[in-house]
């Protein structure tokens, strides 16, 4: 029995170390086989797993629907393109004064940054709603992440803060360790792309949001969540203080997007209004539901199938209808949002628990 | 003065646009307790399905008068309205009447980007142009420089008329009477002799029908349509009914006339006030501010009762 146990566990730390290879070895593959388009397109999945990770602290554990969860995703986003861009020295000449060689705040300050105004924002909206019904917090936060979009898009006059619709753009890549992520790094041997090295920069921040959200789940924290979830009064009942209970998963949720916004504008060097819809708000609970709420690795299974889907259909479904009817019937954007809607409804209506669901759930 | 007396009118008459969409949050609300999310939607619809109604009639018949146009497309407008609010009532909600209540609002979520994606794919993904069949040329109101136009004052009308109509319904009929024993209590209503799932479908198809008025009203209102316009409308007629007492049906028809006004004369005077800095394109925040306050200062709104967690 003992050796069966022990063989159990040699052969758990095996699949890790070959799980971890395989993760390793990816962007390599990929990049082989499909080009550096298609590791962007991981490094994007990466960064949606962090996301969806958060979002589900709060619709997942606590039972809470945020549909303005992209505007926290927002704030870090705009935080880092403000304090690592020329955007604000070139506006105001008093600001660049005080920095007279540009703006180059660390991605890591600004993330820590980003993490307390992100839960300061998620506390301000969950504060008055919390102690009401669940749909009031849907409803104000769906508004809240119209409004932030109002001001990005609206804050270039009088004073061109946010530079409005054409956003901003020649933010700082992302360092780490002094090695500049823009560029290839020649270790000898062997040079590794930038693309490949932000991938193992947010698989690193993936797995770290993985395991803490792991923890929070096993902790009193995370039994208490589920307790609100299940039966609020009851809750109540046990002792349990569902408000601040409420706004910790709130914020907590919160700051996971903070970073992940962040990391999104240095990646990407450029952010506007553009990014931050509704409609992302949508992608990322669709991904969340999908998978499985509440259940981490159905949650990222979600963001990493929903993330691909898109480019796969471009990939595959353009030049498809093309073939067939000799032009595109109808186009891709319009093809996903009709399977997100249909999948949100059948999910619901056939799977509550999504694809990959807790095992002992009903 | 006379921005003051303009401001007035433009609030009256989005008010009584938000009002009739804020009584189909409010009585859904009254019936179920939730939250119907693809309401917004239905109005778009409506002003979508009445567009390619006005236009094919304007083909068809060259000489009949506009308005009486508009009165025949009405009624099949709100029709189809009433039906696919039935069917967002059937699909997305009746299967989750006993799920955990995170379910119907997914769910609802999911009818909502269904019913904007099947708009885009048959009608438009671009804004479309509205044909205007009311007299829009401004009437001047006592001399004072503010002005109103005919279409305006017939939104207005038969906002009042609609909601009046709704009131006596609901107050004064048998049907009225099973609804407001169902939002009373569904099990007891049942044990009545009310049957609770036609009651549901009735309020939604009721819901439906006005969201359906108020897109033909938004649509000739601003002249055009598109297949998100009933996003932000509907989130302010939620606010509205939250303003009021959601459930409450006064309370509907009294939060969306004071949204309205709270709006317009907002976005009239912000700039004044802020001395420039801010302007008329915050207008999309005073409903939004409205909503956080009445959560913070008052949750049961103006007109309603209290709301506790659960019944």
């Amino acid at each position: 029995m003992l050796k069966v146990i022990a063989f159990n566990r040699l052969s758990q730390t095996a699949y890790l170390c070959l799980g971890l290879l395989a993760l390793i070895l990816l962007p390599w593959l990929v990049g082989f086989t499909g080009g550096n388009y298609w590791v962007r397109v991981l490094d994007f999945a990466l960064l949606y797993i962090v996301l969806a990770l958060g979002l589900n602290v709060v619709v997942g554990f606590a039972g809470l629907l945020d549909l303005g969860y992209i505007a926290f995703y927002a704030l870090g986003a705009y935080s880092f393109a403000l304090l690592a861009s020329p955007h604000l020295p070139q506006q105001f000449e008093s600001v660049a004064a005080i920095f007279p060689e540009g703006m180059h705040f660390s991605p890591w300050m600004v993330a820590v940054f980003s993490i307390i105004l992100a839960a300061l924002f998620g506390i301000i909206l969950g504060l008055p709603t919390l102690q009401l019904r669940g749909d009031y917090l849907a409803i104000v936060t769906l508004g809240f992440g119209e409004i932030i979009r109002i001001f990005m898009n609206n804050l270039d006059r009088p004073l061109n803060l946010t530079n409005g619709p054409k956003g901003i753009t020649a933010i700082d890549p992302i360092q780490f360790l002094g090695i500049s992520f823009a560029k290839p790094l020649d270790l000898g041997f062997v040079q590794i792309p930038g693309l490949y090295l932000v991938f193992y920069l947010f698989l690193l921040l993936a797995i770290a949001v993985a395991i803490i959200c792991t923890h929070l789940q096993n902790s009193r924290i995370g039994r208490a969540w589920v307790a609100i979830r299940e039966d609020e009064i009851a809750a109540k009942a046990m002792g349990i203080n569902t408000r601040n209970m409420k706004l910790l998963a709130f914020a907590i949720g919160a700051s996971f997007a903070g970073v992940a916004g962040v990391l999104f504008s240095a990646f990407q060097g450029f952010v506007s209004p553009e990014s931050f819809t509704l409609w992302e708000s949508i992608v990322i609970l669709a991904m969340v539901v999908l998978g499985g709420i509440g259940h981490i690795p159905g949650v990222i299974l979600g963001a990493v199938v929903l993330a691909v889907f898109p480019e796969v259909l471009r990939a595959v479904v353009q030049p498809l209808q093309n073939v067939i009817f000799g032009h595109v019937l109808i186009d891709v954007e319009v093809i996903r949002q009709l399977i997100y809607g249909l999948a949100l409804i059948l999910i619901m209506l056939y799977r509550p628990g999504g694809i990959w669901q807790k095992s002992g759930t009903k | 003065m006379d921005i003051f007396l303009q401001q007035i009118i433009n609030g009256l008459v989005l008010g009584s646009i938000y009002a009739l969409i804020a009584l189909g949050y409010t009585m859904v609300y009254g019936v179920l307790g939730i939250i119907n999310f693809a309401h917004g939607e239905v109005l778009m619809i409506g002003a979508m399905v009445s567009l390619s109604l006005l236009r094919l009639m304007l083909d068809l018949t060259s000489g009949l008068p506009t308005w009486l146009i508009l009165l025949i497309v009405l009624p099949f407008t709100m029709a189809v309205c009433a039906g696919v609010s039935y069917a967002i009532e059937r699909i997305a909600y009746r299967p989750l009447r006993n799920a955990p209540r995170l379910a119907p609002l997914i769910s609802a979520i999911g009818m909502s980007i269904l019913l904007q994606t099947i708009a885009m794919m048959i009608w438009s993904r671009n804004p479309m142009t509205y044909p205007q069949l009311l007299p829009s040329s401004p009437i001047d109101v006592w001399g004072s420089g503010a002005t109103i136009t005919g279409k305006e004052i017939v939104i207005i009308v038969v906002a009042l008329m609609v909601m009046s109509g709704l009131l006596f319904l609901v107050e004064k009929t048998k049907l009225g009477r099973a609804m407001r024993a169902t939002a009373e209590n569904t099990q007891i209503a049942a044990l009545m002799g009310v049957n609770p799932n036609r009651v549901i479908s009735i309020t939604f198809m009721l819901g439906g029908a006005l969201a359906g008025l108020a897109g033909v009203m938004i649509a000739s209102n601003y002249g055009n349509v598109h297949f998100y316009m009933g996003f932000i409308p509907g989130l302010k007629a939620f606010t509205a009914a939250v303003l009021g007492g959601i459930g409450n049906l006064q309370g509907a028809m009294l939060g969306g006339l004071l949204l309205g006004l709270i709006e317009s004369l907002g976005a009239g005077y912000i700039g004044e006030l802020t001395g420039g800095v801010f302007g008329s394109n915050y207008q999309d925040i005073f409903a939004f501010l409205v909503l956080i306050l009445v959560l913070v200062f008052r949750p049961t709104g103006l007109l309603g009762e209290k709301v506790s967690d659960r019944a």
